[in-house]
Protein backbone atom coordinates (compact mmCIF):
# COMPACT_ATOMS: atom_id res chain seq x y z
CA UNK A 1 0.00 0.00 0.00
CA UNK A 2 1.07 3.76 -0.76
CA UNK A 3 2.15 5.85 1.93
CA UNK A 4 1.03 9.19 1.76
CA UNK A 5 3.55 11.82 1.45
CA UNK A 6 1.62 14.38 2.64
CA UNK A 7 1.10 12.62 6.35
CA UNK A 8 2.70 12.69 9.40
CA UNK A 9 3.45 9.92 11.61
CA UNK A 10 3.54 8.98 15.14
CA UNK A 11 5.89 6.22 17.02
CA UNK A 12 2.38 4.62 17.85
CA UNK A 13 1.30 4.34 14.51
CA UNK A 14 -1.24 6.71 14.15
CA UNK A 15 -1.25 9.58 11.04
CA UNK A 16 -2.39 12.74 11.17
CA UNK A 17 -3.39 15.09 8.10
CA UNK A 18 -3.48 18.70 9.31
CA UNK A 19 -5.73 20.94 7.27
CA UNK A 20 -5.52 24.63 8.65
CA UNK A 21 -6.62 24.13 12.16
CA UNK A 22 -8.47 20.85 12.07
CA UNK A 23 -5.90 17.26 11.91
CA UNK A 24 -7.56 14.26 10.83
CA UNK A 25 -6.31 11.14 12.48
CA UNK A 26 -6.25 7.40 11.42
CA UNK A 27 -4.40 4.40 12.26
CA UNK A 28 -1.50 3.61 9.43
CA UNK A 29 -1.40 0.61 7.19
CA UNK A 30 1.28 -0.99 9.12
CA UNK A 31 -0.82 -0.71 12.68
CA UNK A 32 -3.85 -2.35 10.82
CA UNK A 33 -1.95 -5.30 9.18
CA UNK A 34 -0.35 -5.81 12.50
CA UNK A 35 -3.71 -5.92 14.25
CA UNK A 36 -5.56 -8.01 11.48
CA UNK A 37 -9.41 -7.85 11.21
CA UNK A 38 -10.72 -4.87 12.89
CA UNK A 39 -14.15 -6.02 14.67
CA UNK A 40 -14.71 -2.63 17.10
CA UNK A 41 -13.85 1.21 16.94
CA UNK A 42 -14.32 2.76 20.41
CA UNK A 43 -13.47 6.36 19.81
CA UNK A 44 -13.79 9.58 22.05
CA UNK A 45 -16.80 11.43 22.46
CA UNK A 46 -17.10 14.92 20.12
CA UNK A 47 -15.89 17.93 22.50
CA UNK A 48 -13.40 15.51 24.29
CA UNK A 49 -10.15 17.57 24.49
CA UNK A 50 -7.31 15.08 24.14
CA UNK A 51 -3.33 15.27 24.62
CA UNK A 52 -0.91 14.35 22.15
CA UNK A 53 -0.02 10.87 23.03
CA UNK A 54 -2.90 10.03 25.56
CA UNK A 55 -4.80 6.91 24.76
CA UNK A 56 -8.10 8.34 23.42
CA UNK A 57 -9.60 4.99 22.24
CA UNK A 58 -9.41 1.62 21.28
CA UNK A 59 -9.16 -0.26 17.68
CA UNK A 60 -10.31 -4.15 18.44
CA UNK A 61 -9.71 -6.81 16.19
CA UNK A 62 -10.97 -10.68 16.60
CA UNK A 63 -7.60 -11.54 18.44
CA UNK A 64 -6.20 -8.63 20.37
CA UNK A 65 -6.85 -4.46 21.52
CA UNK A 66 -4.92 -2.27 20.55
CA UNK A 67 -4.94 1.72 22.36
CA UNK A 68 -5.12 4.42 19.51
CA UNK A 69 -3.11 7.57 20.97
CA UNK A 70 -3.61 11.09 20.49
CA UNK A 71 -0.97 12.14 18.17
CA UNK A 72 -1.99 15.79 18.67
CA UNK A 73 -3.19 17.99 21.26
CA UNK A 74 -6.74 19.49 20.74
CA UNK A 75 -10.56 19.11 21.12
CA UNK A 76 -12.48 16.33 19.10
CA UNK A 77 -14.60 17.89 16.66
CA UNK A 78 -16.18 14.83 14.32
CA UNK A 79 -15.62 10.84 14.45
CA UNK A 80 -16.13 8.61 11.90
CA UNK A 81 -19.28 7.26 12.27
CA UNK A 82 -19.22 4.94 9.57
CA UNK A 83 -16.75 2.30 11.43
CA UNK A 84 -19.82 1.85 14.20
CA UNK A 85 -21.18 -0.56 11.85
CA UNK A 86 -18.38 -0.92 8.74
CA UNK A 87 -14.93 -0.93 11.57
CA UNK A 88 -13.28 -3.31 8.50
CA UNK A 89 -12.93 0.38 6.97
CA UNK A 90 -9.82 0.74 9.03
CA UNK A 91 -8.37 -2.06 7.27
CA UNK A 92 -9.71 -1.72 3.56
CA UNK A 93 -8.59 1.55 4.00
CA UNK A 94 -6.95 3.08 6.89
CA UNK A 95 -5.56 6.49 4.71
CA UNK A 96 -9.25 7.36 3.62
CA UNK A 97 -12.69 5.99 4.61
CA UNK A 98 -11.22 4.00 7.43
CA UNK A 99 -9.69 8.20 9.18
CA UNK A 100 -11.08 7.74 12.80
CA UNK A 101 -11.19 11.12 14.34
CA UNK A 102 -10.60 14.90 13.51
CA UNK A 103 -9.20 16.94 16.18
CA UNK A 104 -9.36 20.86 15.91
CA UNK A 105 -5.75 21.23 16.89
CA UNK A 106 -3.79 23.49 19.89
CA UNK A 107 -0.68 22.02 18.91
CA UNK A 108 1.22 20.10 16.76
CA UNK A 109 4.05 17.69 18.61
CA UNK A 110 7.65 18.13 16.53
CA UNK A 111 8.62 14.90 16.81
CA UNK A 112 5.96 13.75 14.55
CA UNK A 113 7.83 11.60 11.47
CA UNK A 114 7.09 12.24 7.64
CA UNK A 115 6.56 9.41 5.53
CA UNK A 116 10.53 8.61 4.79
CA UNK A 117 11.19 8.43 8.66
CA UNK A 118 8.52 6.20 9.22
CA UNK A 119 9.39 3.83 6.83
CA UNK A 120 12.46 3.47 8.03
CA UNK A 121 11.11 3.40 11.98
CA UNK A 122 8.52 0.63 11.08
CA UNK A 123 11.80 -1.52 9.34
CA UNK A 124 13.25 -1.20 12.56
CA UNK A 125 10.80 -2.37 14.70
CA UNK A 126 9.11 -5.04 12.47
CA UNK A 127 13.05 -6.39 11.82
CA UNK A 128 12.97 -6.81 8.47
CA UNK B 1 11.01 -15.17 26.38
CA UNK B 2 11.88 -18.69 25.29
CA UNK B 3 14.41 -20.69 26.70
CA UNK B 4 14.66 -22.77 23.71
CA UNK B 5 14.03 -21.52 20.00
CA UNK B 6 10.25 -22.28 18.91
CA UNK B 7 9.75 -25.52 16.93
CA UNK B 8 8.90 -25.52 13.31
CA UNK B 9 6.24 -28.02 12.22
CA UNK B 10 7.36 -29.98 8.38
CA UNK B 11 4.69 -27.39 6.97
CA UNK B 12 6.99 -24.53 8.07
CA UNK B 13 8.10 -23.77 4.78
CA UNK B 14 4.77 -23.69 3.10
CA UNK B 15 3.26 -21.15 5.68
CA UNK B 16 6.29 -18.91 4.83
CA UNK B 17 5.38 -19.32 1.57
CA UNK B 18 2.29 -18.79 1.43
CA UNK B 19 2.34 -15.37 3.71
CA UNK B 20 1.27 -16.12 6.49
CA UNK B 21 1.84 -14.20 9.70
CA UNK B 22 3.76 -16.96 11.99
CA UNK B 23 3.66 -16.82 15.87
CA UNK B 24 4.87 -18.74 18.75
CA UNK B 25 2.11 -21.07 20.47
CA UNK B 26 3.26 -23.65 22.76
CA UNK B 27 6.62 -23.74 21.90
CA UNK B 28 5.76 -24.45 17.89
CA UNK B 29 5.89 -21.30 15.09
CA UNK B 30 2.59 -21.60 14.09
CA UNK B 31 0.65 -19.50 11.27
CA UNK B 32 -2.00 -17.33 13.16
CA UNK B 33 -3.58 -16.11 9.61
CA UNK B 34 -2.78 -16.33 6.10
CA UNK B 35 -5.66 -13.69 4.45
CA UNK B 36 -7.47 -13.10 7.47
CA UNK B 37 -9.23 -14.38 10.16
CA UNK B 38 -12.81 -13.05 8.99
CA UNK B 39 -11.96 -14.76 5.49
CA UNK B 40 -10.61 -18.00 7.08
CA UNK B 41 -13.22 -18.41 9.66
CA UNK B 42 -15.82 -17.87 6.83
CA UNK B 43 -14.46 -20.36 4.40
CA UNK B 44 -14.54 -23.41 6.91
CA UNK B 45 -18.07 -22.25 8.36
CA UNK B 46 -19.16 -22.10 4.43
CA UNK B 47 -17.00 -24.19 2.82
CA UNK B 48 -13.61 -25.77 3.12
CA UNK B 49 -10.42 -24.47 4.89
CA UNK B 50 -7.27 -26.88 5.70
CA UNK B 51 -4.86 -26.26 9.16
CA UNK B 52 -2.00 -27.52 9.98
CA UNK B 53 -1.88 -29.02 13.39
CA UNK B 54 1.11 -31.02 13.66
CA UNK B 55 2.14 -29.20 16.97
CA UNK B 56 -0.22 -31.38 18.62
CA UNK B 57 0.91 -34.13 20.68
CA UNK B 58 0.60 -37.83 19.86
CA UNK B 59 0.83 -40.49 22.49
CA UNK B 60 0.32 -44.15 21.86
CA UNK B 61 -0.49 -46.48 25.20
CA UNK B 62 0.64 -50.22 24.14
CA UNK B 63 -0.14 -53.62 26.16
CA UNK B 64 -2.39 -56.27 26.99
CA UNK B 65 -3.34 -53.73 29.55
CA UNK B 66 -4.06 -50.76 27.57
CA UNK B 67 -7.54 -50.37 28.18
CA UNK B 68 -7.24 -50.36 31.83
CA UNK B 69 -4.82 -47.97 31.39
CA UNK B 70 -6.24 -45.61 29.89
CA UNK B 71 -9.72 -46.48 32.06
CA UNK B 72 -7.80 -45.16 35.24
CA UNK B 73 -6.39 -42.22 33.88
CA UNK B 74 -9.43 -40.57 31.73
CA UNK B 75 -12.94 -39.98 32.78
CA UNK B 76 -14.85 -41.21 30.26
CA UNK B 77 -15.51 -44.40 28.80
CA UNK B 78 -12.96 -45.43 27.09
CA UNK B 79 -14.26 -49.48 26.91
CA UNK B 80 -16.95 -48.24 24.37
CA UNK B 81 -14.71 -47.88 21.99
CA UNK B 82 -14.05 -50.52 19.58
CA UNK B 83 -10.93 -50.19 17.06
CA UNK B 84 -11.50 -47.47 14.30
CA UNK B 85 -13.62 -45.16 16.94
CA UNK B 86 -12.36 -41.92 19.02
CA UNK B 87 -13.55 -40.56 21.87
CA UNK B 88 -13.48 -36.82 23.05
CA UNK B 89 -12.01 -37.36 27.15
CA UNK B 90 -10.04 -35.71 30.06
CA UNK B 91 -6.45 -36.52 31.07
CA UNK B 92 -7.90 -36.56 35.44
CA UNK B 93 -5.94 -35.37 38.21
CA UNK B 94 -6.98 -37.56 41.40
CA UNK B 95 -8.97 -33.82 42.33
CA UNK B 96 -10.89 -34.52 39.28
CA UNK B 97 -9.10 -31.70 37.48
CA UNK B 98 -7.93 -31.33 33.83
CA UNK B 99 -4.01 -32.63 33.46
CA UNK B 100 -5.23 -31.91 29.28
CA UNK B 101 -8.14 -32.99 27.37
CA UNK B 102 -7.57 -34.99 24.24
CA UNK B 103 -8.98 -37.78 21.74
CA UNK B 104 -8.58 -41.10 22.57
CA UNK B 105 -8.53 -43.22 19.30
CA UNK B 106 -8.76 -47.33 19.57
CA UNK B 107 -5.93 -48.45 17.25
CA UNK B 108 -6.32 -51.85 18.49
CA UNK B 109 -6.90 -54.23 21.07
CA UNK B 110 -3.63 -53.36 22.94
CA UNK B 111 -2.98 -49.80 21.30
CA UNK B 112 -4.41 -46.33 21.76
CA UNK B 113 -3.50 -43.13 20.37
CA UNK B 114 -3.70 -39.79 22.68
CA UNK B 115 -3.92 -36.85 20.39
CA UNK B 116 -3.14 -34.43 22.82
CA UNK B 117 -2.63 -30.24 23.71
CA UNK B 118 0.95 -29.29 22.36
CA UNK B 119 1.90 -26.83 25.09
CA UNK B 120 0.86 -30.24 27.19
CA UNK B 121 2.34 -32.98 25.93
CA UNK B 122 5.61 -33.13 27.60
CA UNK B 123 3.50 -32.79 30.61
CA UNK B 124 1.06 -35.37 29.39
CA UNK B 125 3.86 -37.92 28.80
CA UNK B 126 5.34 -37.62 32.42
CA UNK B 127 2.02 -38.07 33.96
CA UNK B 128 1.35 -41.17 31.93
CA UNK B 129 4.68 -42.67 32.39
CA UNK B 130 4.66 -41.59 35.91
CA UNK B 131 1.27 -43.78 36.33
CA UNK B 132 2.32 -46.56 34.08
CA UNK B 133 4.49 -48.82 36.39
CA UNK B 134 1.07 -49.90 38.14
CA UNK B 135 0.27 -51.69 35.62
CA UNK B 136 2.16 -54.46 34.29
CA UNK B 137 2.96 -54.96 30.34
CA UNK B 138 1.81 -51.32 29.39
CA UNK B 139 3.72 -48.55 27.35
CA UNK B 140 3.59 -45.36 26.94
CA UNK B 141 5.29 -43.81 23.89
CA UNK B 142 5.88 -40.16 22.57
CA UNK B 143 5.25 -40.44 18.67
CA UNK B 144 4.66 -36.72 18.54
CA UNK B 145 7.83 -36.52 16.05
CA UNK B 146 6.58 -39.55 14.09
CA UNK B 147 3.10 -37.23 12.79
CA UNK B 148 2.15 -34.48 10.78
CA UNK B 149 -1.47 -33.26 11.21
CA UNK B 150 -3.64 -31.61 8.73
CA UNK B 151 -6.89 -30.56 9.75
CA UNK B 152 -9.93 -30.48 6.73
CA UNK B 153 -12.94 -28.39 7.63
CA UNK B 154 -16.47 -27.52 6.87
CA UNK B 155 -18.79 -28.43 4.70
CA UNK B 156 -17.14 -29.44 1.66
CA UNK B 157 -14.42 -31.00 3.68
CA UNK B 158 -15.45 -34.50 2.45
CA UNK B 159 -15.60 -33.41 -1.05
CA UNK B 160 -12.24 -32.56 -1.48
CA UNK B 161 -10.55 -35.08 0.09
CA UNK B 162 -12.49 -37.70 -1.11
CA UNK B 163 -10.39 -36.96 -4.61
CA UNK B 164 -7.78 -37.58 -3.05
CA UNK B 165 -8.30 -41.22 -1.32
CA UNK B 166 -9.99 -44.57 -2.63
CA UNK B 167 -11.65 -44.77 1.21
CA UNK B 168 -15.13 -43.74 0.89
CA UNK B 169 -15.22 -41.41 3.26
CA UNK B 170 -19.00 -41.21 3.56
CA UNK B 171 -18.81 -44.06 5.99
CA UNK B 172 -16.53 -43.12 8.10
CA UNK B 173 -18.83 -40.99 10.49
CA UNK B 174 -18.54 -38.64 13.14
CA UNK B 175 -15.27 -39.60 15.51
CA UNK B 176 -14.58 -42.66 13.48
CA UNK B 177 -11.38 -43.34 11.82
CA UNK B 178 -9.73 -45.68 9.35
CA UNK B 179 -5.80 -46.48 8.32
CA UNK B 180 -5.91 -45.67 4.72
CA UNK B 181 -4.56 -43.75 2.17
CA UNK B 182 -4.58 -40.00 1.36
CA UNK B 183 -2.77 -38.89 -1.93
CA UNK B 184 -0.68 -41.88 -1.94
CA UNK B 185 0.53 -42.24 1.29
CA UNK B 186 -0.59 -44.16 4.45
CA UNK B 187 -2.69 -41.88 6.63
CA UNK B 188 -5.06 -41.87 9.49
CA UNK B 189 -8.01 -40.76 8.27
CA UNK B 190 -10.16 -39.41 11.31
CA UNK B 191 -13.55 -37.65 10.89
CA UNK B 192 -12.69 -35.06 13.90
CA UNK B 193 -12.24 -31.41 14.31
CA UNK B 194 -11.99 -28.48 16.31
CA UNK B 195 -14.08 -26.04 14.48
CA UNK B 196 -17.83 -27.44 14.89
CA UNK B 197 -18.18 -28.09 10.94
CA UNK B 198 -17.59 -31.47 9.40
CA UNK B 199 -14.22 -32.05 8.28
CA UNK B 200 -11.59 -34.75 8.96
CA UNK B 201 -8.10 -34.26 10.79
CA UNK B 202 -5.34 -36.93 8.93
CA UNK B 203 -1.97 -37.86 10.35
CA UNK B 204 0.61 -39.05 7.71
CA UNK B 205 4.62 -39.14 8.08
CA UNK B 206 5.98 -35.90 8.48
CA UNK B 207 8.00 -36.31 5.40
CA UNK B 208 4.74 -36.76 3.45
CA UNK B 209 3.16 -33.30 5.08
CA UNK B 210 4.17 -31.22 2.31
CA UNK B 211 2.78 -32.52 -0.17
CA UNK B 212 -0.21 -33.72 1.37
CA UNK B 213 -0.74 -30.15 1.79
CA UNK B 214 -0.38 -29.10 -1.92
CA UNK B 215 -2.33 -31.89 -3.31
CA UNK B 216 -5.07 -30.71 -0.71
CA UNK B 217 -4.65 -27.48 -1.64
CA UNK B 218 -4.94 -28.77 -5.21
CA UNK B 219 -7.92 -30.67 -4.72
CA UNK B 220 -9.85 -27.82 -2.63
CA UNK B 221 -8.73 -25.23 -5.79
CA UNK B 222 -12.16 -25.34 -7.00
CA UNK B 223 -13.91 -25.11 -4.27
CA UNK B 224 -11.48 -22.32 -3.38
CA UNK B 225 -9.90 -23.90 -0.12
CA UNK B 226 -8.12 -21.10 2.31
CA UNK B 227 -5.25 -22.06 4.48
CA UNK B 228 -6.34 -21.23 7.96
CA UNK B 229 -4.30 -20.21 10.82
CA UNK B 230 -4.54 -20.32 14.74
CA UNK B 231 -6.84 -17.12 14.50
CA UNK B 232 -10.04 -18.77 12.89
CA UNK B 233 -9.12 -22.43 14.59
CA UNK B 234 -9.57 -20.24 17.73
CA UNK B 235 -12.83 -18.41 16.84
CA UNK B 236 -14.11 -21.16 14.92
CA UNK B 237 -13.96 -23.72 18.83
CA UNK B 238 -15.50 -20.95 20.64
CA UNK B 239 -18.42 -20.21 18.20
CA UNK B 240 -18.74 -24.25 18.50
CA UNK B 241 -18.07 -23.80 22.56
CA UNK B 242 -15.37 -26.36 22.45
CA UNK B 243 -13.13 -25.94 25.19
CA UNK B 244 -9.32 -24.64 24.84
CA UNK B 245 -7.36 -25.81 27.35
CA UNK B 246 -5.49 -22.85 29.33
CA UNK B 247 -8.26 -20.62 28.86
CA UNK B 248 -12.05 -22.65 29.78
CA UNK B 249 -10.19 -25.70 31.80
CA UNK B 250 -7.11 -26.04 33.18
CA UNK B 251 -6.07 -28.21 36.04
CA UNK B 252 -7.79 -25.92 38.83
CA UNK B 253 -11.48 -27.10 36.99
CA UNK B 254 -13.20 -30.06 36.75
CA UNK B 255 -15.12 -31.67 33.89
CA UNK B 256 -18.73 -31.08 35.84
CA UNK B 257 -17.91 -26.82 36.38
CA UNK B 258 -16.68 -26.75 32.71
CA UNK B 259 -20.45 -28.78 31.56
CA UNK B 260 -18.81 -31.07 30.56
CA UNK B 261 -20.89 -34.09 32.58
CA UNK B 262 -21.07 -36.08 29.39
CA UNK B 263 -17.52 -37.17 29.25
CA UNK B 264 -17.52 -37.94 32.83
CA UNK B 265 -18.44 -41.43 33.22
CA UNK B 266 -18.81 -42.39 36.99
CA UNK B 267 -20.27 -45.99 36.92
CA UNK B 268 -17.18 -47.44 34.70
CA UNK B 269 -14.99 -48.34 37.62
CA UNK B 270 -12.18 -46.79 39.43
CA UNK B 271 -10.29 -43.89 37.46
CA UNK B 272 -8.17 -41.01 38.83
CA UNK B 273 -10.77 -38.13 40.61
CA UNK B 274 -13.35 -40.34 40.21
CA UNK B 275 -14.35 -39.51 44.33
CA UNK B 276 -13.54 -36.01 43.75
CA UNK B 277 -15.78 -36.00 40.67
CA UNK B 278 -18.58 -38.51 42.59
CA UNK B 279 -18.47 -35.75 45.79
CA UNK B 280 -18.69 -32.80 43.47
CA UNK B 281 -21.49 -34.61 41.71
CA UNK B 282 -23.42 -35.29 44.87
CA UNK B 283 -22.32 -31.98 46.73
CA UNK B 284 -22.79 -29.78 43.37
CA UNK B 285 -20.89 -27.54 41.38
CA UNK B 286 -20.42 -24.14 43.13
CA UNK B 287 -19.29 -22.70 39.88
CA UNK B 288 -20.06 -23.00 36.04
CA UNK B 289 -18.41 -22.34 32.71
CA UNK B 290 -21.30 -20.10 30.65
CA UNK B 291 -21.75 -18.22 27.52
CA UNK B 292 -22.85 -14.88 27.80
CA UNK B 293 -23.43 -12.35 25.14
CA UNK B 294 -22.81 -8.32 25.48
CA UNK B 295 -25.74 -6.03 26.13
CA UNK B 296 -23.72 -3.23 26.38
CA UNK B 297 -20.43 -2.26 23.59
CA UNK B 298 -17.30 -4.09 24.29
CA UNK B 299 -15.21 -7.28 23.32
CA UNK B 300 -15.29 -9.19 26.40
CA UNK B 301 -11.52 -11.47 26.57
CA UNK B 302 -9.26 -14.20 28.46
CA UNK B 303 -8.85 -12.98 32.16
CA UNK B 304 -11.63 -9.51 31.95
CA UNK B 305 -13.69 -9.91 35.69
CA UNK B 306 -17.29 -10.74 35.48
CA UNK B 307 -19.02 -8.70 38.13
CA UNK B 308 -22.86 -9.02 39.68
CA UNK B 309 -23.48 -6.01 41.86
CA UNK B 310 -19.75 -4.17 42.19
CA UNK B 311 -18.56 -7.60 43.40
CA UNK B 312 -15.97 -9.71 41.48
CA UNK B 313 -17.73 -13.18 40.97
CA UNK B 314 -15.66 -15.30 38.20
CA UNK B 315 -13.78 -14.27 34.93
CA UNK B 316 -13.89 -14.17 31.07
CA UNK B 317 -12.20 -17.32 29.68
CA UNK B 318 -12.32 -16.93 26.54
CA UNK B 319 -14.27 -14.43 24.44
CA UNK B 320 -14.28 -12.55 21.01
CA UNK B 321 -16.40 -10.68 18.29
CA UNK B 322 -17.92 -13.72 16.92
CA UNK B 323 -17.83 -13.46 13.45
CA UNK B 324 -20.67 -16.27 12.47
CA UNK B 325 -23.30 -14.47 14.78
CA UNK B 326 -21.59 -10.47 14.70
CA UNK B 327 -21.55 -9.69 17.81
CA UNK B 328 -19.11 -10.05 21.27
CA UNK B 329 -19.33 -13.46 22.88
CA UNK B 330 -17.87 -14.72 26.09
CA UNK B 331 -17.39 -17.60 28.26
CA UNK B 332 -16.64 -17.32 31.46
CA UNK B 333 -17.08 -19.33 35.11
CA UNK B 334 -19.47 -17.67 37.33
CA UNK B 335 -21.42 -18.72 40.62
CA UNK B 336 -23.91 -21.90 40.05
CA UNK B 337 -26.79 -19.28 41.10
CA UNK B 338 -25.89 -17.01 38.54
CA UNK B 339 -24.92 -19.48 35.77
CA UNK B 340 -28.80 -19.69 34.49
CA UNK B 341 -30.29 -18.45 31.35
CA UNK B 342 -30.75 -14.74 31.00
CA UNK B 343 -28.64 -14.22 34.21
CA UNK B 344 -27.41 -10.84 34.15
CA UNK B 345 -23.50 -9.67 34.68
CA UNK B 346 -21.07 -7.22 34.19
CA UNK B 347 -18.20 -7.71 32.22
CA UNK B 348 -14.95 -5.18 33.68
CA UNK B 349 -13.57 -4.20 30.36
CA UNK B 350 -10.67 -1.97 30.76
CA UNK B 351 -12.49 -0.66 33.78
CA UNK B 352 -15.41 -0.09 32.44
CA UNK B 353 -18.42 -1.85 33.78
CA UNK B 354 -20.79 -3.47 30.63
CA UNK B 355 -23.84 -5.29 31.19
CA UNK B 356 -23.99 -8.97 29.55
CA UNK B 357 -26.45 -11.86 29.92
CA UNK B 358 -26.11 -15.13 30.00
CA UNK B 359 -27.62 -17.25 26.91
CA UNK B 360 -27.58 -20.81 25.93
CA UNK B 361 -24.40 -22.38 24.69
CA UNK B 362 -22.64 -23.98 22.27
CA UNK B 363 -23.65 -20.15 20.35
CA UNK B 364 -22.92 -22.25 16.93
CA UNK B 365 -24.41 -25.34 15.65
CA UNK B 366 -24.00 -26.44 12.41
CA UNK B 367 -27.07 -26.94 10.64
CA UNK B 368 -27.10 -31.37 10.10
Amino acid sequence: MARPENLVYSKTHEWVRVDGEIATVGITDYAQEQLGDVVMVDLPPVGKTVAAGQEMGTVESVKAVSEVFSPVSGEVVEVNGQLEAHPELVNQDPFGAGWLVKIKVAQVPADLMDAKAYEQFVQEEGGH
Amino acid sequence: MTPTPAKKTPLYVVHVEAGAKMVEFAGWEMPLKYRGVLEEHRAVRTGVGLFDVSHMGELEVVGKRALDFVQYVTCNDASRLTPGRAQYSGLMTPRGTFVDDLLLHMLAPDRYLLVVNAANKDKDYAYLCAQAPAFDDVDVHDRSAEYAQLAIQGPLAEKVLQKLTPQNLAEIKYYRFVEGEVAGVPAIIARTGYTGEDGFEVYVAPQAAVGLWRAIMEAGAEFEIQPCGLGARDTLRFEACMPLYGNDIDDATTPYEAGLDWIVKLEKGPFLGREALLHQKATGVKRKLVGFEMVGKGIPRHGYPILHASHEIGYVTSGTMSPTLGKPLGLGYVPVELAGEGSELFVDIRGQKVPARVIPTPFYRRAK
